[in-house]
């Protein structure tokens, strides 16, 4: 089966916010995929829905929200009793929220490591009992196991003193260390797919270079998949293979990392590289800034969303049409510029449905 | 007392924050925030003051503002009639002239800003304080300021809620530039910004310093947004300077370790430059139990015994290069092109 190797697919993804000021579109139409063992890379500015996205696959988006549109499918792999591997595909989407099978996914299957561990942490648990929980809950270990699992889990993770620091609450922790110890929950089940939310935002540069070599290690050993969700193209061409830029709420560019950073197709992700100071910049001149700032939530503009801001707007076009996504090159782009290009449709996933 | 063209001169600063503990608050320790910088900082220029979270940068620009009295050391500022002031000696009198010609940009530009106040009283306040303009006077000079940061003159009759943060760190700068300072210190002005923001806000910073030929001191975290604004730089580690050198001698031919590790750690936004990086181990030490000898000795790939004992002094091992390292003439490392 040549798709085999699907993992979880997000298809034209709608989730928004009711407020009383206005509907908050957060995720307005994101469609991408990510295969096993990959590293698929979310990268936007501050209100582009990339944390949403991630709260809608493991559906805890926090109220008012609700997914209103579109489905996210996970192609789950199970060995069965004889010993043969078992394809289930389940869509995330059509599950109860806080059901059974959602909560047995949940943290086993995909896990989650978010951008603050001080507040994601819980103050008034240990480090131990807080990894316990999740290997009791998921893998009904007994309380004896599931402490020796936790310790080495903590040790996996590079933890100076994985015993002690079981009986550690979080604040007695450094940053970094707190970050390990949730990775190291995350990771306690051995999940398919780790989302990681701006991971090492928080930390200084020395110790989210410890972070990212930690992952980057961690999953050449343990093979999941990785959903990496952050603001900063530094981390994203150092951790990632295939990468998702968001604008508000919806993709507007995939590709793989290198034709990203070395061809850009859509004029937000051409503007987001200008614009960035590089370290190894050999002068200083002035920065390539992209004009006007990300629209408020209540009103995004009609037409392509990027117009107001985009340098190659074509007026009669852009504001008033929404762009198609076409594939240019085997990437997937959005954007009028690309007219005339091949439509972009979900070929993997119609696939996998012909053979059922 | 110094070259023509320095502003500033700040000698061996030291700023200790006392540790109360117990029922009478008896003094337990000190965090030693900052522990010996010094550092000059020359008419027209950018310094950039650069260094991970707890390393004393933001300390060391409020010491420069007057904002703490420093335990030791000295702040000299030369002011714009040519005297040489001690900042840390003023008086509430002194303190107010000096406040005319050095001025502050915050980090954040959503508590920076008092929420209750139009942009007309945010911008407008230092002009009444120091009884600058008035009336009529006033309202032209805050529309000329809001100009001037790309800001249109009708919205000064706005509260700051309605700005995005960018264009709230718009009116930061307006209000640090009512006065006409000569000095304007920095602290993370960007880093609470989205990228496409920040350009922005860098390129207005070069702008106004063309403009009205101001110096700035940079603090930040970003080595990225340093190296870019920056003429010279200023590498801080738990309280103390480290290295400082011109901007291009520096990411190139850098003298500290800490300085190399600091720039092999920056994630590059280039997948093809993906290369084998430095990973310090261990954390940054407590600036109120920093380890003896030279602070970085327990995560320094090249230290050696006598780093564990003596603390290596601030030398200049080559013209405008200043260096705090046992080791600094020896060891050959990697910058960054």
């Amino acid at each position: 089966m040549p798709n085999d190797d699907m993992l979880i697919e997000v298809r034209d993804l709608k989730t928004y916010f009711e407020l009383i000021e206005g509907t908050v579109r957060a995720v307005n139409g994101a469609s991408f995929a990510i295969r096993r063992g990959q590293t698929v890379g979310i990268v936007g500015e501050s209100g582009c829905g990339k944390s949403v996205t991630a709260r809608s696959i493991l559906r805890i988006v926090p109220d008012p929200g609700r997914i209103v549109g579109g489905e996210i499918l996970y192609y789950r792999r199970l060995r069965s009793a004889d010993g043969n591997d078992v394809h289930e595909r389940v869509a995330l989407t059509e599950l109860a929220a806080d059901g059974r099978e959602m909560r047995g996914i949940r943290g086993s299957e995909i896990a989650m490591v978010f951008q603050e561990p001080m507040t994601s942490l819980s103050p008034v648990h240990t480090i131990g009992n807080q990894i316990e929980e999740v290997l009791i809950l998921h893998q009904k270990l007994s309380k004896k196991e599931a402490a020796e699992r936790a310790a080495e889990t903590l040790a996996r993770v590079g933890m100076p003193q994985p015993v002690e620091t079981l009986g550690h609450y979080p604040h007695e922790l450094s940053g970094g260390m707190r970050q390990r110890a949730m990775i190291a929950m995350a990771l306690s089940c051995g999940p398919s797919l780790l989302i990681a939310d701006e991971p090492t935002t928080a930390l200084d540069v020395t110790t989210q270079a410890q972070i990212i070599e930690l992952m980057k290690e961690l999953q050449a050993e343990l093979g999941m998949a990785i959903m990496y969700i952050t603001h900063d193209l530094g981390v994203i061409a150092e951790m990632t293979n295939q990468v998702v830029v968001m604008y508000l709420g919806r993709d507007v560019e995939t590709a793989d990392v290198v034709n990203l950073f070395h061809d850009p197709l859509h004029p937000y992700t051409q503007a987001l590289l200008r614009s960035i100071p590089k370290i190894d910049a050999e002068s200083r001149e002035r920065l390539d800034s992209i004009v006007g700032v990300v629209p408020d939530p209540y009103s995004v503009p009609r037409g392509c969303p990027f117009h107001p801001r985009c340098p190659s707007f074509v007026e009669g076009k852009c504001d008033q049409e929404d762009p198609p996504a076409y594939v240019v090159e085997g990437r997937k782009v959005r954007c009028h510029l690309y007219e005339g290009q091949p439509a972009w449709r979900p070929d993997a996933t119609r696939q996998r449905e012909s053979e059922a | 007392m110094s070259e023509h063209g320095t502003l500033l001169e700040v000698q061996d600063l030291r700023m200790y924050f006392p540790i109360r503990k117990g029922f009478l608050k008896r003094v337990a320790g000190y965090v030693k925030a900052v522990d010996g910088v010094t550092l000059s900082i020359r008419e027209g220029e950018t310094l950039g003051l650069v260094g991970e979270s707890g390393c004393g940068k933001t300390t060391t620009g409020r010491c420069i503002m007057g904002g703490y009295t420093p335990v030791g050391g000295d702040i000299q500022f030369r002011m714009r009639d040519g005297e040489w002031l001690s900042i840390p000696e003023q008086d509430r009198q002194g303190r107010k002239r000096v406040r005319r010609e050095v001025q502050m940009v915050f980090q954040d530009p959503y508590s920076s800003l008092d929420p209750r106040m139009t942009l007309k009283q945010i911008v407008g306040e230092p002009l009444i304080i120091h009884q600058v303009a008035a009336g009529k006077q006033l309202e032209e000079r805050v529309a000329e300021l809001l100009s001037v940061v790309g800001l249109r003159p009708e919205y000064m009759i706005r509260y700051p809620h309605a700005f995005s943060g960018g264009q709230r760190q718009r009116i930061g700068l307006a209000r640090a530039l009512a006065l006409n300072p000569r000095l304007v210190v920095a602290d993370e002005p960007v880093s609470a910004l989205d990228v496409s923001i920040q350009a922005q806000i860098l390129n207005l910073m070069q702008d106004l310093q063309a403009q009205f030929g101001l110096t700035y001191l940079f603090v930040a975290h970003d080595l990225s947004v340093i190296k870019h604004i920056s003429d010279r730089v200023a590498v801080m580690y738990v309280g103390k300077l480290v290295e400082l050198a011109e901007t291009r001698e520096l990411y190139r031919s850098p003298k500290c370790p800490y300085t190399e590790a600091l720039m092999s750690a920056v994630p590059k936004p280039d997948p093809l430059k993906r290369t084998e990086r430095i990973v310090l181990t261990g954390d940054v030490p407590s600036p109120a139990n920093p380890p003896p000898g030279c602070t970085f000795h327990p995560r320094c790939a090249y230290a050696q015994e006598v780093c564990r004992r003596e603390e290596p002094p601030l030398e200049e091992i080559l013209p405008g290069h200043y260096v705090r390292c046992h080791l600094a003439r020896e060891l050959d490392l990697k910058g960054v092109a």
